[in-house]
């Protein structure tokens, strides 16, 4: 599994991707139709790939960044561990990602 | 300069030899501070998507009230320190491995730092403009 890789693109993806977060809040603080306007985007089709897309990668990184972490103990080096690391930071991000987006539409986020 | 220094004579210990002489001249702390801010964020991944969540289908006015009370605020704001340290660390070794021009390296580098620190001012000072409601 070559998934370091991913590891870096998703991280460059948040990188980019914070400007969603920094948009958000300066909108908040700035007023009503500002506010609107970013609720338009992130409820359009396009704008929910791309807030999927942030979630996945955010969820995906922590993971995968876990598992890093687990390495930098000194732990989870053999063949089997790190195949088993490796896979539950995809299937989990991914897993993770869908319960976020089921909730979220669970609790009114489709609007 | 190698008399004092040779391994042979030298009382000074191998790690004292070679601290403070990494491609930064700043050791590991890029490194721990990297470890530092993603157990960080890890820690605050679950308050911070709870909060996302809260805000959804409300309007301006109810996201400003819930953005505003203190302790929403300050998890916000530590998310988003962490977050802003997180990436500009990440990015610079990212840059470190692909831009080899010495000069554009160098720009790369510092539109990092630019990017990432107006990502956290920007941010933290919405935040803060929330909470005191100016």
């Amino acid at each position: 599994m070559a998934l370091s890789i991913v590891h870096r693109a998703t991280g460059i993806a948040l990188y980019a991707g914070t400007l969603l977060l920094v948009w958000w809040l300066v909108a908040a603080a700035s007023g009503h139709n500002a506010y609107a306007t970013v609720q338009a985007f992130t409820g359009s089709i396009i704008g929910r790939l791309i807030v999927f897309g942030y979630t996945w990668s955010l969820m995906h990184h922590m993971l995968s960044g876990i598992r890093h972490l687990v390495w930098d103990l000194g732990y989870g080096f053999k063949a089997n561990e790190r195949e088993a690391l490796t896979w539950g930071a995809l299937i989990g991000g991914i897993v993770l990602t869908i319960l976020i987006w089921i909730i979220a539409y669970a609790i009114g986020g489709v609007r | 300069m190698s008399a004092p220094d040779t391994p042979k004579r030298s009382m000074r210990t191998p790690l004292g030899r070679v601290r403070n002489l990494g491609a930064a001249h700043s050791g590991t702390s890029d490194f721990w501070r990297q470890r530092i801010t993603a157990v960080a964020m890890t820690l605050l991944m679950l308050p911070v998507i709870i909060v996302v969540m809260m805000t959804l289908g409300s309007n301006q006015a109810g996201a400003k009230v819930i953005l505003g009370s203190l302790p929403i605020a300050v998890i916000m704001l530590l998310f988003i320190v962490a977050s802003a340290w997180h990436m500009k660390i990440g990015m610079q070794v990212v840059i470190e491995d692909y831009v080899h021009n010495e000069k554009l390296k160098l720009i790369s580098v510092m539109l990092n730092n630019f990017f990432s620190i107006a990502v956290a001012l920007a941010s933290t000072y919405a935040i803060i403009k929330i909470s005191s409601g100016v």
